[in-house]
């Protein structure tokens, strides 16, 4: 009995000391005063030697914390429980926080250098006259594939490419329902925002005469599959592409010319802001051309910011797997929030495609 | 029956299973009458009789009853020998040490053992034989969830053998019986109810499996934990996430009544 007094009494002495060092931390962060401000973004989505820079010529102190889905980033601001100064929400998750009244609008007289951008990704249909978005990165969705593992034949210019005899049980598709469903009816020619129940049906059908090639319907995990040559085919958005290109030279990546999907994820400064100043500085500090060209070399997605095109290697930013023409990006979609009602019929669809692989 | 003493003590647990038990139970039938607009209806119930659904609930319900079948082919031998060893505790110690470790860790883990370049290939490949795709099968996904399984299986079964009188094995020999027979009229009919809550406690873990659905099945397989997942993270429509939810309450209860019978001996205490 004794012992397990003491054992009760060492456990609740642990607690206690970790409750008080949890607390000392957080207070140290996410403590909304004048020289701090916290940040909200994807992992491995920024130069971190830039967050250094931006304190140096400030003397705000910037805390930074990743989130992986947009909707745990969304349910996080949504319970208010830290003072998040800045997120970096895609353009879909941008329409449902401007319907839940979760971003607080820009003053575009503090950010000077929001001309850096390239005109095409300002004023988009999600954000009209850009009252609270920023562009931060942007990208397609496409297929990602090992040349040397596939019959030559195979460029994947076209979505039919997926459907070829030789990719039996070799093709990996995003656990996403936009996505697949999207590819679906982009296969068909059609648009991936359709709201029209005989179009999806059509597009589910389509969808599951591939189910012969479709290997596996995963997340993340695909990128290690595909960089150790366990995948060789794959739907994935472009900056994992990027990803997996960089460390596995052999792979290549295209954007069927039939059409796809247009993302943006852009600077937001959420309801939960204590420092609306350090926030506005930091977007600012992001978009001057030197610092946005910097980032661009670190994370490797495409960059809207035409100012940090001029001063970056022009064999990146001429590689039209990552900066389509604008002919083929006028071919290219935004995901519209379809409403959950669609959305619902949407992924109802996708299950049935995904009951049909096996 | 009950003084007052004893009346008052019992309230807070009253309490308890009011709201932890009975409130939530009641919260997932009333969402299940809901629509996305918030109007009561009983369109999800009609959906889930629709054949996606349908078939969903037959995958879910073959794949659980295929693990619960080999994690009992595997644990009950097991437990029954780990009570014969000398150091039985600590050997039962051993087996269930791997589940105190995060079962994700151990999901990811197997995709690298699995894999076409991982160990259990590069063994294949000794005996020169092609790499074989493990990861996404059906056998990669009953074997990792097996795996999970097995600690909570020879727990109970265990217990249940452990308290076994070996007076009664002994006069069964005495008696003549073969150790086959004295296995079948004496060991397994005893120790029973072991059986019963290690069928508990896999099978209806197992039907709404989601997680290794994905990691170690790719979606091929596809649970009605994955459904109920999906309906309340992604599409955000909690009525049908609730129906489905309510027709797993339902196959629960089921099975907990066919495998409860008497409640005596056997169970983890």
């Amino acid at each position: 009995m004794k012992s397990l007094m003491q054992a009760v009494i060492a456990i609740l002495v642990v607690c206690a000391l970790l409750f008080f060092a949890a607390d000392r931390l957080e207070s140290a962060g996410s403590k909304g005063n004048k020289d701090t401000i916290t940040v909200f973004n994807w992992g491995e989505y920024i130069d971190p030697d830039l967050v250094k820079q931006f304190t140096e010529e400030t003397g705000i102190k910037v805390v930074y914390e990743t989130f992986d889905s947009n909707e745990a980033m969304m349910t996080k601001v949504q319970q208010g429980g830290s003072a998040y100064d800045i997120a970096v929400p895609s353009e879909y998750t941008v329409e449902m926080m401007k319907e839940e009244d979760l971003l607080i609008p820009l003053d575009h007289s503090k950010l000077p250098n929001l001309q850096n951008i390239d005109p095409y990704f300002l004023d988009l249909a999600f954000d009209p006259g850009n009252k609270y978005t920023v562009p931060y990165f942007w990208g397609t969705v496409g297929i990602v594939f090992n040349p040397t593992k596939v019959a030559d034949h195979l460029t994947f210019t076209t979505w039919k490419d997926l459907w070829d005899p030789s990719l039996k049980g070799k093709v990996f598709l995003v656990d996403g329902a936009r996505e697949v469903m999207g590819m679906g009816l982009n296969s068909l020619g059609e648009s991936l925002n359709a709201k029209d129940e005989q179009l999806l049906r059509q597009a589910t059908d389509k969808l599951i005469t591939l189910s012969p090639n479709v290997k596996a319907i995963i997340g993340d995990e695909i990128t290690p599959l595909m960089i150790n040559n366990e995948a060789t085919v794959a739907l994935t958005w472009s900056g994992q592409a990027q990803d997996m290109m960089w460390e596995n030279e052999d792979l290549d990546f295209a954007v069927p010319e039939e059409g796809s999907n247009l993302w943006f994820d852009s600077f937001v400064i959420p309801k939960t802001a204590a420092n609306i100043d350090g926030a506005h500085a930091f977007i600012n500090f992001m978009l001057d051309a030197k610092n946005s060209a910097q980032n661009n070399d670190y994370v490797g997605y495409s960059t809207p910011n035409r100012a940090a095109m001029d001063l970056m290697d022009p064999e990146v930013i001429e590689d039209e797997r990552f900066y389509p023409s604008e002919a083929l990006r006028d071919k290219l979609e935004v995901y519209e929030n379809l409403g959950l009602e669609w959305l619902g019929k949407y992924n109802e669809y996708f299950l049935e495609f995904k009951m049909s692989i096996r | 029956m009950f003084n007052k003493a004893s009346k008052g003590s019992l309230l807070p647990y009253v309490i308890w299973i009011a709201l932890f038990v009975i409130a939530p139970i009641a919260l997932v039938v009333y969402y299940s009458m809901l629509d996305l607009k918030g109007n009561f209806t009983l369109e999800n119930y009609q959906a889930f009789f629709t054949p996606v659904y349908l078939k969903m609930t037959l995958t879910s319900f073959w794949y659980a009853f295929l693990i619960t079948a080999f994690t009992l082919l595997i644990a009950y031998p097991t437990a029954y020998f780990l009570t014969k060893t000398t150091h039985k505790h600590l050997w039962l110690m051993l087996i269930i040490i791997p589940s105190w470790i995060n079962l994700l860790l151990k999901t990811y883990a197997f995709i690298g053992l699995f894999g076409l370049y991982g160990p259990i290939n590069a063994i294949v490949e000794v005996f020169g034989l092609e790499p074989q795709q493990i990861l996404f099968t059906d056998f990669s996904f009953i074997f990792v969830s097996v795996y999970i399984f097995i600690p909570f299986m020879i727990i109970p079964i265990f217990n249940s053998l452990d308290k076994l009188n070996p007076t009664l094995v002994y006069a069964a020999r005495d008696l003549g019986a073969s150790s086959f027979t004295t296995f079948r009229r004496v060991i397994f009919p005893l120790t029973i109810d072991g059986v019963k809550s290690g069928i508990q406690v896999t099978f209806i873990p197992a039907l709404s499996l989601f997680m290794i659905t994905r990691l170690i099945a790719g979606n091929q397989v596809i649970t009605l934990g994955t459904a109920i997942e999906q309906q309340f993270l992604v599409s955000q429509n909690w009525g049908m996430g609730s129906t489905i939810a309510v027709f797993l309450i339902i196959i629960m209860v089921v099975i907990m009544s066919v495998t409860g019978g008497q409640k005596k001996g056997g169970r983890i205490r």
